[in-house]
């Protein structure tokens, strides 16, 4: 088992109690036995369909629950029978990360506690007659704040296990992380109220058509639209995946051939993240930089092999065909339309701010600005590693270096929000790129080779 | 199938076959176009006679139908363009009652209904110049059309009555089951009228892609038509939700699949930027393989491994030192062409791509009877876009002959004969899109 604090397991066992307390009073209510057993069997169903299908995505906390039979049955059934409904399911979905019981039990308390205290709201605002009734326009409200407490239990349970130091985002524990308590519940709500609130839409339809003559099967209809659309950004988070491995790979191609700069692209990367949030741009931009970052230097695989690897000075010609990278870079994402203004950037992060860059000699404000964010991430890194010509500076020494080639060299502005991330944040890369290798600041076993487009700055 | 759908009275069968043989598909596009017109125009004019029976009725569903179209987006992957409206049009033919109360509109009205609903959502498509709207409102007239007939005449006999039950919900569904076989047909038919690749795996993609999208049109539509039944109208929103947000799932995922067929495409361009090899090599060559195993009958997962393992054949040679002459592997001894083909493989399997495209990489060089077939392909077109690459107007005959002598060990003879068929029917340099399907 992992070390999971004594507190968060005692908090798993109080919400278990109190799923326990909602079932109990089972008999009392004479649930039609036939109709739990059939949602429960659905429900269960699904859930292990779910789980097997998002098992290979990189992100297992997107694999959503699939709430629809969940809340047909607090639409259909009393309190504790729509409880009860959700425990197989819960008790028998596979877990992928140990300790495997302790999150088996909070999966389902909390699943039991949240359709319980939904199909309760559900029942007092008289729920269950409008539904048999198929009255329309007014079932939708009852509905509509069964889904609002049933967003709001998982949420506060969710919430109080963040703030007790286990588990991450909701439905699958994720790693067993800790968060300071009044950021525990940030977010949690906004997050799975869209989601919930459509699948209690599927849930609601499913529980009218069920009362309707035309009874269960067609209410199983329901759950197809909802399964397919599941299904589909399974095959997104897949795909995403994919890409961004992908893009690791244009990265690791130039790996290949200049060995030398592992780790540097994305550190780029990074730190351009660093300068833009600082200069208050949004979100998609700072993405968009993000890539800039991790790509700009793609273009060496244009550069032959010989030349990055060559031991030694660079003659005028072999520096010449260096110099050629940014173009050949520009050149190889040409295709990659969500790129944007990334592509600028990694055609012009050569250029200075006196004009004396390549390859056009574009001076101040002709460089676009990703360019100028591009540039001094790279400068400020390349200072920060280690090369075969000399050991890697302090972080303090990089900055004032950079702000002394400001104005000349690099723009002032990204120097100084640079420069102020730093000093906020600190500058601790990490890095997924290289977890295999050997650690920074050690030369790689090939050979002791240059970044030759860093060597002559 | 509607009595419309067979050949047009005044064209004699005789005629149809003779002038059939030479292009198989030229007739096959005017034919169901002019069904679905005629059956349009007939309905039209026979529910205009008559006026409209259920007005508020026919305009809710008119109105889905319409926006359902207004939504339509059609992209790389997609079958079904506009889920909306098919499940609309669908439910609306599959109506017995509102309310509680027998609906009563006949078959005419609604194929009416939903061809001017389709037209109306059709027109801001046609003035931006998208193609495609003319085949796709005849696939929906015909599809609903059959739809419609096979059930209203039912529904106004009140033969279902009888059925009103739990087992109620199997009819619309075995009904629907049929009419996605006929569209799937259709679909098909259209497709190979338009591309002339061959019907048969054309049909096999349609059926193969029943269960995703499709599957959800005809459930949404079979539910639909009963929820209205029970509920009235209020059921069209509430029931169009679910479909809208698998319609945005879908785009989202067509849009992060072409995002990273572009990456992948780029990947295969940084080996001809280092000058490993010619520019444009990588993409003829997915190009013509894709072409060639759509020839074999692969199925769409089968062709998109294809075409990547194409893309990035030749990126193993970014592990060389130094570039193989103008890239052509074909002429390396084996153990080399090997060599790189696993120098590749490895950096495929970091891409993220399916493993199959890795395996393809690496297998590329191995005799044909050890590969599988998407490496026969790629082994193939590599070593025929390698030949013509510098020669004259001859060349493709001769570089076809050349593979053709090598079969007895390196060229699947079955892939060259392929080859040949595709170069036949497209022309070397013609009409072999990257992109398609």
């Amino acid at each position: 088992m992992e070390a999971v604090p004594a507190r968060a397991r005692a908090y798993v066992a109080g919400v278990a109690c109190l799923a326990v307390l909602c079932v109990l009073p089972l008999p009392a209510v004479r649930p039609p036995w036939w109709a739990l057993l059939f949602l429960a069997v659905l429900h269960a169903g699904c859930e292990h369909v779910a789980r097997r299908r998002f098992a290979g995505t990189a992100h297992p906390a997107f694999a959503p629950a699939f709430h629809p039979v969940l809340l047909a049955g607090a639409f259909l059934l009393p309190p504790p029978a729509a409880a009860l409904v959700a425990l197989p399911g819960a008790l028998l979905s596979r877990v992928e990360r140990r300790p495997v019981l302790l999150r088996r039990v909070w999966r389902a308390a909390r699943l039991a506690v949240a359709v319980a205290a939904a199909s309760r709201v559900h029942g007092a605002l008289g729920g269950r007659d409008a539904v048999a009734g198929a009255d329309f326009p007014y079932v939708l409200a009852p509905a509509g704040a069964a889904v609002l407490a049933f967003c709001l239990v998982l949420t506060a349970l969710d919430g109080g296990l963040v703030a007790l130091g286990a588990g991450a985002p909701p439905p699958p524990l994720g790693p067993w992380g800790r968060a300071p308590v009044r950021r525990a519940w940030r977010g949690l709500l906004p997050r799975s109220l869209a989601p919930v609130a459509v699948h209690g839409l599927a849930g609601l339809m499913m529980a009218v058509l069920w009362r309707s003559p035309y009874g269960p099967l067609a209410a199983l209809l329901v759950l197809l639209p909802m399964c397919v659309s599941w299904w589909a950004s399974a095959q997104y988070h897949r795909e995403r995946a994919a890409h961004q491995a992908t893009i690791r790979a244009l990265v690791q191609a130039v790996d290949i051939k200049d060995g030398y700069t592992r780790g540097h692209s994305e550190r780029v990367g990074q730190a351009s993240v660093m300068i833009a949030r600082e200069l208050g741009m949004d979100d998609e931009r700072v993405e968009v930089l993000r890539f800039a970052g991790i790509l700009h230097d793609v273009g060496k695989l244009g550069v032959p092999t010989r030349i990055l690897r060559k031991d030694g000075p660079l003659t005028p010609e072999e520096r010449r065909v260096i110099e050629l990278h940014p173009e050949y870079g520009h050149e190889i994402v040409r295709g990659i339309s969500f790129l944007g203004e990334a592509r600028s950037a990694i055609l012009h992060h050569h250029e200075r701010l006196d004009g004396s860059g390549y390859p056009y000699g574009l001076a101040g404000g002709e460089i676009p600005e990703p360019a100028r964010v591009v540039a001094v991430a790279d400068a400020f890194d390349a200072m920060t590693s280690t090369r075969s010509y000399r050991r890697a500076r302090p972080v303090d020494a990089a900055l004032a270096e950079l702000e002394r080639c400001a104005g000349a060299q690099f723009d002032p502005r990204m120097v100084t929000a640079l420069v102020r991330a730093v000093a906020r944040r600190g500058w601790c890369p990490a890095v997924t790129a290289d977890e295999a290798l050997p650690p920074r600041g050690v030369p790689a076993p090939d050979g002791p080779v240059a970044d030759r487009t860093e060597a002559h700055r | 199938m509607t009595p419309r759908r067979r050949p047009h009275p005044l064209v004699p069968a005789a005629v149809l076959a003779v002038s059939a043989r030479p292009a198989p598909g030229v007739l096959l596009l005017p034919l169901i176009h002019t069904c679905a017109a005629l059956l349009a125009l007939v309905s039209l004019a026979v529910t205009l006679r008559h006026g409209l029976d259920e007005r508020p009725v026919a305009c809710a569903f008119g109105a889905l139908v319409a926006v359902g179209e207004l939504t339509r987006w059609t992209g790389a992957g997609v079958r079904e363009p506009a889920p909306l409206g098919a499940a609309g049009a669908l439910a609306y033919a599959l109506l017995g009652e509102n309310a509680g109360r027998p609906a009563g509109h006949g078959a005419l009205q609604v194929v009416a209904v939903v061809g001017a609903a389709g037209l109306l959502g059709g027109v801001p498509h046609v003035a931006r110049g998208r193609p495609g709207t003319a085949d796709h409102l005849a696939r929906r007239l015909l599809t609903v059309g059959f739809t419609a007939v096979c059930f209203q005449p039912l529904s106004d006999q009140g033969v279902l009555r009888a059925w009103r039950g739990p087992a109620w919900a199997l009819l619309p569904a075995g009904l629907l089951a049929l009419t996605a076989l006929c569209d799937a047909v259709l679909a098909a038919a259209l497709a190979h009228a338009r591309t002339r690749w061959p019907f048969g795996p054309l049909l096999r993609e349609e059926l193969r892609a029943l269960p995703g999208i499709g599957s959800a049109v005809c459930a949404t539509g079979a539910v639909m038509a009963p929820a209205v039944a029970v509920a009235g109208l209020w059921a069209l929103p509430v029931f169009s939700l679910p479909l809208l947000l698998t319609q945005v799932a879908f785009r989202r995922y067509a849009a992060v699949r072409a995002t990273y067929r572009q990456t992948i495409a780029c990947l295969a361009r940084a080996t001809e930027i280092a000058g490993y090899t010619p520019p444009g090599h990588a993409r003829r060559v997915a190009a013509l393989s894709r072409a060639v195993g759509r020839d074999l009958g692969l199925g769409e997962p089968d062709l998109t491994v294809l075409e990547y393992a194409a893309l990035m054949h030749d990126i193993g040679q970014l592990s060389l030192v130094d570039p193989v002459p103008a890239g052509a592997t074909a002429g390396l001894p084996a153990a080399e062409q090997r060599r790189i083909a696993l120098l590749g493989g490895a950096v495929v399997r970091q891409t993220g791509a399916a493993a199959a495209v890795a395996e393809v990489v690496e297998r590329q060089a191995d005799p044909y009877r050890e590969q599988p077939l998407p490496a026969r392909i790629v082994r193939v077109v590599n070593a025929y876009d390698e030949k013509v690459r510098h020669a004259g107007p001859g060349a493709p005959l001769e570089a076809l002959e050349e593979l053709r002598l090598a079969t007895a060990g390196e060229y699947a003879p079955e892939v060259v004969e392929a080859l040949a068929r595709v170069l036949a029917r497209e022309g070397r340099d013609g009409l072999i899109p990257l992109t398609s399907g």
